[in-house]
């Protein structure tokens, strides 16, 4: 964001300015322009794609692969966190398996992934839910941890079940960490979802990016990764639109209490 | 141990104010009866049953307004919950709400959230989510405790004026002695660890009291200076 709140002219000219020297630079050498075509061509490339219909199968593919895995780990790591969070002997019994697992880098379970599933869908959501597991996890445990006792004690004098303090309480008090976990693995899901396209598959953006290039189509490769560029751009645009609806009063407080 | 043996009858609609040396185990004796800790050893009795969890006819105030009001819920959520908490319907609720924050002089702050209230507002707050669960006793531990003197007394005859309304029993802790004689019925000063109750004092001052001239009396400042005695002592015994 920029301080003074307006429109951030010099950084689209920045842009601009990289982008026709680009085009530029690719026209001016024909044997570069088989690696890098000119922009002008990649959109050109771009526009047809989407418009003959060849990309929305790949887009719609990636996007739902992406949706699964998200959401279940979403679901998984929450629900979990929360217990491990709360549940002080359930942690210490996962903790040494967690500390383990989760500085190791996720795409070393891929192949593991493949031997066990198979190279289709389930493998691809698979390795997206266990990777994007993580950050949401860690977060909601620490969350659900840095809950004041004198919070939950206050649901107990209400005579809330443990049940009820769990929803209207516990939840709600850890969501901005909770939250923070879910950006995060935002990030990561889109990553493994492509990287494991193209490991394995026939379908969606990463295959047609790595597909592209093996068939020297280097303007269609580059405006399949510009598509995973905007379908992340977005993903990350429509979560902080939510985001800001649901902690509004997160935002509001935070920003006070920096004044 | 933080308590010894300590036994006491209660009226209804009383009000009553324990004051004892710091660290003589209040908290622990209210968050007892609040059934929010279990005792170690002995048990505690209300109406001839031994507390096991939370009683459901209690709740209690805590002195940490700001750990215990729920940031993401405005004034009016607040204390939406304790009628929610009570197992009343929302849609319900919501007029005796906004009647209850009237009364502890929030009109107008409904849709605030706590954070963007001062103290003395936030444990109104507090006060009115409380009274919306509709306990038969009010538990409150320490509440002003944290507050400036001039918030402190206007807080003091928010709650009296409540609780004359209500008719809600409140046990109250303190270490203030002028507060607890300003406020009560009667006061329990409890000695020492392992506590107990060393005397009990009935104060009665015409009601409705006034900080200026209750607080003026001759008499108040004799019980403040018998109390005082009986808390010093033990601080040097």
């Amino acid at each position: 964001m920029n301080g003074s709140g307006k429109y951030n002219w010099t950084g689209w000219l920045v842009l601009g300015l990289l982008l026709l020297l680009w085009e530029c630079g690719s026209r001016a050498s024909p044997k570069l322009q088989l690696y890098i075509p000119p922009v002008s061509q990649i959109l050109g490339s771009l526009i047809h794609l989407i418009v003959s219909g060849q990309m929305t199968v790949h887009f719609l593919t990636t996007l739902r692969r992406f949706l699964e895995g998200y959401l279940l780990a979403a679901a998984i790591a929450v629900t979990l966190g929360v217990v491990l969070g709360y549940f002080r002997f359930a942690y210490n019994l996962l903790e040494m398996l967690i500390e383990f697992l989760r500085p190791m880098p996720s795409v070393a379970i891929i192949p593991v992934a493949i031997l066990l599933l198979g190279i289709g869908d389930g493998m691809i959501v698979a390795v997206t839910v266990y990777a994007s597991t993580w950050p949401i996890l860690i977060n909601t445990i620490d969350g659900v941890r840095h809950i004041e006792q004198t919070l939950i004690d206050t649901g107990r004098t209400f005579g809330l079940a443990r049940r009820r303090i769990l929803w209207q309480i516990v939840l709600p008090a850890a969501a901005p960490y909770i939250v923070t976990g879910l950006r995060v693995s935002l990030s990561i899901a889109l990553i493994l979802v492509t990287t494991a396209e193209m490991i394995a598959g026939s379908k969606g953006l990463g295959f047609f990016i790595l597909d592209e290039e093996r068939s020297l189509q280097s303007s269609n490769m580059y405006a399949g990764i510009i598509l995973v560029a905007v379908l992340g751009y977005l993903l990350n645009r429509l979560f902080v639109a939510l985001e800001k609806k649901a902690l509004r009063w997160r935002h509001s407080m935070v920003l006070r209490e920096a004044i | 141990m933080a308590i010894a043996d300590i036994s006491c009858q209660v009226e209804a609609g009383e009000f009553i104010s324990f004051v004892g040396p710091s660290g003589c185990g209040k908290t622990t004796l209210l968050m007892s009866i609040a059934g929010l800790i279990a005792s170690t050893t002995g048990k505690i009795v209300v109406k001839g049953r031994a507390i096991s969890g939370p009683p459901p006819n209690l709740v209690l105030v805590f002195q940490e307004f700001n750990k215990s009001l729920f940031a993401w819920r405005s004034v009016l959520g607040n204390v939406l919950f304790g009628f929610d908490a009570r197992g009343k319907k929302l849609r319900e609720s919501e007029d005796k709400a906004k009647q209850l924050i009237d009364l502890v002089g929030l009109k107008g702050f409904e849709s605030h959230y706590p954070w963007e209230l001062s103290g003395g507002m936030q444990q109104r707050v507090a006060i009115a989510r409380a009274l919306a669960y509709e306990p038969e006793v009010l538990l409150m531990d320490e509440p002003f405790g944290s507050l400036d003197a001039l918030t402190r007394l206007e807080l003091e005859d928010t709650l009296l004026r409540l609780w004359e309304e209500l008719g809600t029993t409140i046990l109250f802790i303190t270490h203030d002695i002028e507060e607890a004689i300003y406020l009560s019925d009667r006061i329990w000063v409890l000695s020492r660890r392992p506590s107990k109750i060393i005397e009990e004092l009935r104060i009665d001052f015409p009601r409705p009291r006034q900080q200026v001239t209750t607080r003026a009396e001759a008499r108040f400042m004799e019980i403040r200076n018998q109390i005082y005695k009986q808390i010093s002592n033990q601080n040097t015994a």
